[in-house]
């Protein structure tokens, strides 16, 4: 166990799953010899080399592109978008090929890559530096989507990630990348992919979030508290596929939720949420409310 | 070779003629069964392109982009070696014959059915690409792991003239020459992106030269040529191999036929082009090298285009039971590795509204 912070436990984590998985390798704009503009990939280009940890031209649809050849010849691609308002030059590969290519070719070929884009507001930085557009790819049949919200859950959600048999995008809340620090885990251990965490239970109301909103959450609960409202916090952790379950028992226990994002509200990922708790749970709930 | 053919000094490689003499210094050395299989392949290419025509047009199969014209094609893929991988745009069913494609994954493919992309393990044929260009980044992509596996596999990655003016093929360029990757970029300038001349997609004189400017060898080749086309793709193929990177090879062909089914060439090109290109018949020429040889004669062909027409009703009939047996759950069943909860309840769903319906 140590303290770490976000970078420091998702460099850790990469660190261990390419000492153990020769197939692993890391690659994107800046990341070898620099370690990423966030510093996430720092010392892994002097400790596994050039083959395995590439810097490469500034191109993100050549990025994604040639993740997916890699892929689908047995490597196991962890790319960096350098920011969140630059993956949609690589959009084309993302929908039309990475998402796609099992289902395509009836289980033939695969495409188990991740891509890590640091993503969400808060960080004082210019236009398109800022976003967060989670619900463009959780709308994509064949994708995952990840969003941690922790040193801890990072860890163990980026190692769940890259030994997932299919692409994930695993988005890495910027805004709170150096804001905490927790025990971390020295050894490997996976988070599962499409479960969420109940973080805190209660009886009155049902906070859903996920990323840097799961702090804002946390302090609501507090204020609530002094005002005798019990809040359950629910992490999502992987928005696509999401825990319907967990969230739908919660609701149908509080009868109220409040679902917190930091994307646009309208066709958010929480109005799908949002929907899919009226669906299970209509005759439960007094009040379902997504806030961006 | 390859190095003599500098498309910028106007260079052109072309081996055997459109009235069959070949070029002695540049014939490059296949034995009889290697001629054969290079002519046999383009013959079935032909038949079975010609036969899907028919099967569109009496709505047995969908829309679909016809070969003909551009059979010579299958040379490339004889000059690959089994453990290559290929990825081919949707124009080439020639080369995914040559590379063992079984002939009834075509006719899937354009029944609407995704078996067809199901490439027979053992045989690297990745799936076709319609997105024009996009699949030039997996060859290249496969190519560079390839290089850090250390295994000495060669990706070739084919498009259209009109892929040439997307960005992925040059960022597939570019990345490609950093990375030194073992791949060959094959272009089929077949002159036309539907109605769009080639003039329109670049201003270049060749595309084989924009090669130059990412830093490795470009050639342009008669596409109607077989023998040119093996000998190029050949060369660019062990160069790879031997770890000298990539190379761009543009094949000059024409598209005899229009661009899908769905497509009227008269309204944007002449017919006198048209008969100018069918002159230049990549197998005509070929039959006759092979008639001069004394491979080729009338009861060889009449065996062959017999065997051919079998292969293709044998294939059609294996397409169309596959297409028929497709059931529903494939939709669901691929997307992932393991359904997830959600796909479960969705294909429950729909799986139960089907049953009601039978009822
Ligand atoms: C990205 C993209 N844009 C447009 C289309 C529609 N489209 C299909 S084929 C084609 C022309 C392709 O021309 P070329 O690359 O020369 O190949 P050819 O059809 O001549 O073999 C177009 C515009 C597409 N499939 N993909
Ligand atoms: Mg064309």
């Amino acid at each position: 166990m140590s303290q770490l912070n976000i970078v420091e436990a998702i460099n850790l984590a990469l660190h261990q799953e390419m000492a153990k998985d020769k197939s692993v390798v890391v690659l994107g704009e800046d990341v070898g010899h620099e370690g990423g503009v966030f510093r996430v990939t720092t010392g892994l280009q002097k400790k596994f080399g050039t083959a395995r940890v590439m810097d490469t031209p500034l191109a993100e649809s050549g990025i994604v592109g040639t993740s997916i050849g890699m892929a689908a010849y047995g490597l196991k691609p962890v790319a960096e978008i350098q920011f969140d308002g630059f993956v949609y030059p690589a959009f084309n590969q993302l929908i039309s090929h990475a998402a796609r290519l099992r289902n395509r070719s009836r289980g033939r070929f695969t495409c188990p890559m991740v891509l890590r884009v640091p993503y969400g507001g808060g960080i004082r930085a210019l236009e398109h530096h800022s976003e967060s557009m989670e619900a463009l790819y959780a709308h994509i049949p064949g994708l995952k989507v990840v969003i941690p919200s922790s040193p801890a859950e990072a860890k163990g959600l980026l190692i769940a990630a890259i030994r997932d048999p299919d692409p994930v995008i695993f988005f890495e809340p910027k805004r709170i990348y150096r804001a905490i620090k927790e025990e971390v885990p020295t050894k490997e251990y996976v988070i599962p992919l499409g479960k969420a965490k109940i973080l805190q239970e209660g009886k009155d109301i049902t906070l859903v979030a996920w990323g840097s909103m799961i702090r804002e959450c946390q302090r609501a609960a507090e204020k609530m508290k002094e005002r005798s409202i019990s809040c359950e916090i629910i992490d999502v952790r992987t928005i696509c596929p999401l825990d319907s379950e967990t969230i739908i028992e919660s609701v149908k226990k509080t009868g109220r939720c409040i679902i917190v994002h930091e994307a646009p509200r309208s066709g958010g990922w929480g109005a799908e949420i949002a929907t899919r708790i009226q669906e299970k749970a209509i005759l439960q709930i007094l009040l379902v409310f997504a806030k961006p | 070779m390859i190095e003599h053919f500098n498309p910028l000094e106007g260079k052109f490689l072309q081996i055997l003629d459109k009235e069959g003499n070949v070029d002695k210094l540049l014939e490059p050395k296949l034995s009889v069964t290697e001629l054969k299989k290079m002519y046999e392949c383009m013959v079935l290419t032909r038949m079975a392109d010609t036969k899907a025509l028919a099967l569109q047009r009496s709505g047995r199969m969908g829309t679909f982009a016809q070969v003909l014209g551009q059979e010579a094609q299958v040379a490339v893929g004889f000059a690959m070696q089994k453990q290559d991988w290929f990825f081919p745009s949707f124009r080439e069913l020639g080369i995914l014959l040559a590379r063992d494609a079984p002939l009834e994954l075509f006719y899937l493919t354009f029944m609407g059915c995704e078996e067809g992309n199901r490439s027979p393990k053992g045989i690297n044929n990745f799936p076709l690409s319609v997105p024009v260009g996009s699949q030039t980044l997996h060859g290249v992509g496969v190519a560079m792991a390839a290089n850090i596996k250390g295994h000495k596999v060669v990706a070739v990655a084919a498009l259209g003239d009109g892929g040439t003016s997307e960005g992925d093929f040059h960022e597939a360029m570019n990345f490609a020459g950093v990375f030194k990757a073992p791949c060959i970029l094959f272009c089929q300038n077949n002159q036309w992106a539907i109605s769009t001349p080639r003039h329109i997609q670049t201003a270049s004189k060749t595309i084989a030269q924009k090669a130059i400017a990412y830093g490795f060898p470009g050639i342009q080749v008669d596409g109607n040529d077989a023998l040119a086309l093996y000998a190029a793709t050949k060369e660019a193929v062990e160069n790879a191999r031997k770890g000298k990177g990539p190379t761009l090879i543009e094949s000059l062909t024409y598209r005899i036929g229009p661009h899908t089914t769905a497509d009227d060439p008269t309204l944007y090109r002449s017919d006198k082009e048209v008969k100018y290109w069918q002159e230049r018949d990549p197998i005509k020429r070929f039959k006759i090298y092979l008639q001069k040889k004394g491979i080729w004669n009338k009861k060889y062909e009449e065996d062959l285009v017999k065997r051919c027409a079998k292969q293709i009703e044998a294939a059609i009939a294996k397409a169309e039971k596959v297409a028929a047996a497709t059931k529903p759950e494939d939709m669901f069943k691929y997307m992932y590795a393991e359904m997830t909860s959600e796909l479960k309840e969705q294909f429950e769903y729909l799986q139960k509204n089907l049953e009601a319906k039978e009822e």
